[in-house]
């Protein structure tokens, strides 16, 4: 297999953007791409979208794409897996490009979830249809019962969940792209709205619209273009039962560890080589399982790891420097790239005011569904 | 939820039909073509005890259009007493109350609509025992 490496990276802000429609936000963030990495062609492209026959109306989302980002007739596909299909699209690109069948391809993803569509409805549609959502089960409910197994095992606390937001949403008033780039405190998490007990709203990502795009190339195309050579040494997918019932461990999200294996055996990493990370914090229960699936955090005590400290930005293993899926926004498709779009700006030294000092080495993690399917990639300022 | 697709889950939703493993034992809810433990493609018809207990659960508050009226209400995660886990809502309780380790049985209930003018969908919830 050929390197691959990421040379430059776009996003629209994420949020409630009505002047925007689902192709402009795609369009937006391909464009800033494109100039950014400073590329004058594409061999090939993919689009990562969960859900945009139920949010938008739209199937048909690589050709649509390729025609508004004025790259047509390139090959578009369009990639999904659920929340992970940004995530999805980038392991596509490197494929891609490792394969020796492309040398420059865009990677990208996009939501449009503010155009009027039952958004419960939509999302619930990661989960089991026949045997979960005919129910009545919600994405904060399965969350919501993997917090209280979690918290029942292992002596998880409420405020444990709560310093999730705390950190993230401070991370996330950093980031001028973050859909609530404010800061909340542990009252305000604990005592907003109930969703689904134990899980507040503010446990919870936000509803959101947004597009990012990163382009990948092969090692001769990056060094030509004398951009910072910023490798994918790892990538690892994995899947699990889509039906949290199925699974013998309710608080254990098996793909995510799986697919984290095997991309630090691909890149010869360990949990402590990584610098900083971006981790699927679609609720805060789900970064705190997720700690411990990557191996920062040992089993059960993802929680006393982040009420420690260790994730914040000065912390051990500094987790969502972009504010995560929490404060950020979460536009489903999106979010998988949008995390390579924070890690590629960190290990270039593009990051502000929440910069990581002498960052090498970053990983992303983006998970599907109640963690049925997660991808990892792993990347290393050369 | 078109109607032959309701149809066809009936054995599951009205009877508890599950697939049992002629291999290795394991039994699954909902039935499968191949086991996922040992590869066997060849199942047997068991029906799933109706008493279990509550593994993990929690309150809706924020429902799809189609539930939207029964808020609050209370899925759970429940184990029969043959090990199998499915998932259900727990009713005629005071959700408040609810715990781990509750014990419940399972009944026949009206479990949503088919769109504003379809059949009713029916199916399994549970109650305290």
């Amino acid at each position: 297999m050929r390197d691959v490496y990421v040379i430059g990276c776009g996003m629209t802000k994420f949020g409630e953007i009505w002047e925007s429609s689902f192709r402009d936000l795609f369009v937006e963030a391909g464009l800033k791409a494109i100039k950014d990495a400073g590329v004058d062609r594409l061999d090939s492209m993919y689009v990562g979208t969960m859900t945009s026959g139920l949010f938008v109306g739209q199937e048909h989302v690589g050709a649509l794409m390729a025609d508004y980002l004025g790259v047509a007739p390139i090959p578009a596909v369009r990639v999904e897996s659920a929340c992970c299909s940004g995530g999805m699209a980038v392991r596509m690109g490197f494929l891609d490009i490792a394969s020796g069948n492309s040398d420059i391809v865009l990677a990208g993803g996009v939501e449009k979830m503010n155009d009027g569509a039952d958004v419960t409805y939509a999302l619930s549609t990661a989960a089991d249809q026949e045997y979960e959502c005919y129910h009545g089960v919600t994405f904060p409910g399965l969350y919501a019962m993997i917090a209280r197994a979690h918290m029942n095992k292992y002596g998880t606390t409420r405020d444990q969940l709560a310093q999730v937001a705390v950190k993230n949403h401070f991370n996330g008033s950093m980031n001028p792209n973050a859909q609530f780039p404010r800061k909340v405190t542990l009252e305000q998490v604990k005592n907003a709205v109930l969703v689904a007990d134990p899980l507040t709203v503010l446990d919870s990502s936000p509803v959101s619209d947004g597009g990012a795009c990163v382009i990948l190339a092969s090692e001769e195309v990056a060094r030509k273009l004398q951009k910072p050579m910023i490798k994918i040494i790892g990538t690892g997918v994995a899947t699990d039962s889509l039906a949290l019932d199925q699974r013998e461990d309710i608080t254990a999200l098996n793909a995510v560890k799986v697919s984290a294996e095997r991309a630090m055996k691909m890149a010869g990493v360990k949990p402590s080589d990584i610098d900083l990370a971006e981790v699927h914090d679609c609720f805060t229960i789900a970064e705190i399982c997720i700690l411990e699936e990557l191996g920062f955090a040992e089993r059960g005590k993802g929680g006393l790891f982040t009420e420690q400290g260790h994730t914040a930005l000065t912390g051990k293993i500094p987790i969502n420097t972009s504010g995560g899926l929490k404060s950020k926004g979460h536009p489903v498709g999106a979010t998988g790239v949008a995390q390579v779009v924070e890690i590629y700006e960190q290990l270039t030294g593009k990051s502000g005011e929440r910069q990581i000092k002498n960052a090498k080495i970053g990983l992303a993690q983006n998970m599907g569904g109640s963690g049925a399917s997660s991808v990892t990639h792993i990347f290393s300022l050369m | 939820m078109p109607s032959p697709r309701y149809r066809r889950e009936m054995p599951q939703r009205y009877r508890l039909e599950a697939g049992k493993c002629k291999s290795c034992g394991k039994i699954f809810f909902p039935p499968r073509l191949i086991c996922n433990k040992c590869g066997s493609e060849d199942f047997e018809q068991v029906i799933l005890p109706e008493k279990g207990k509550i593994v993990t659960f929690t309150i809706i508050r924020v429902a799809p259009t189609q539930f939207e009226a029964e808020v609050p209400y209370a899925i759970a995660i429940v184990e029969l007493e043959n090990g199998v886990r499915i998932t259900t809502q727990v009713v005629d309780c005071d959700t408040e109350k609810l715990e781990i380790g509750n014990d419940v049985k399972l009944v026949f209930r009206k479990v949503q609509k088919e769109g504003k003018t379809g059949i009713l969908l029916y199916g399994y919830k549970a109650v305290l025992a």
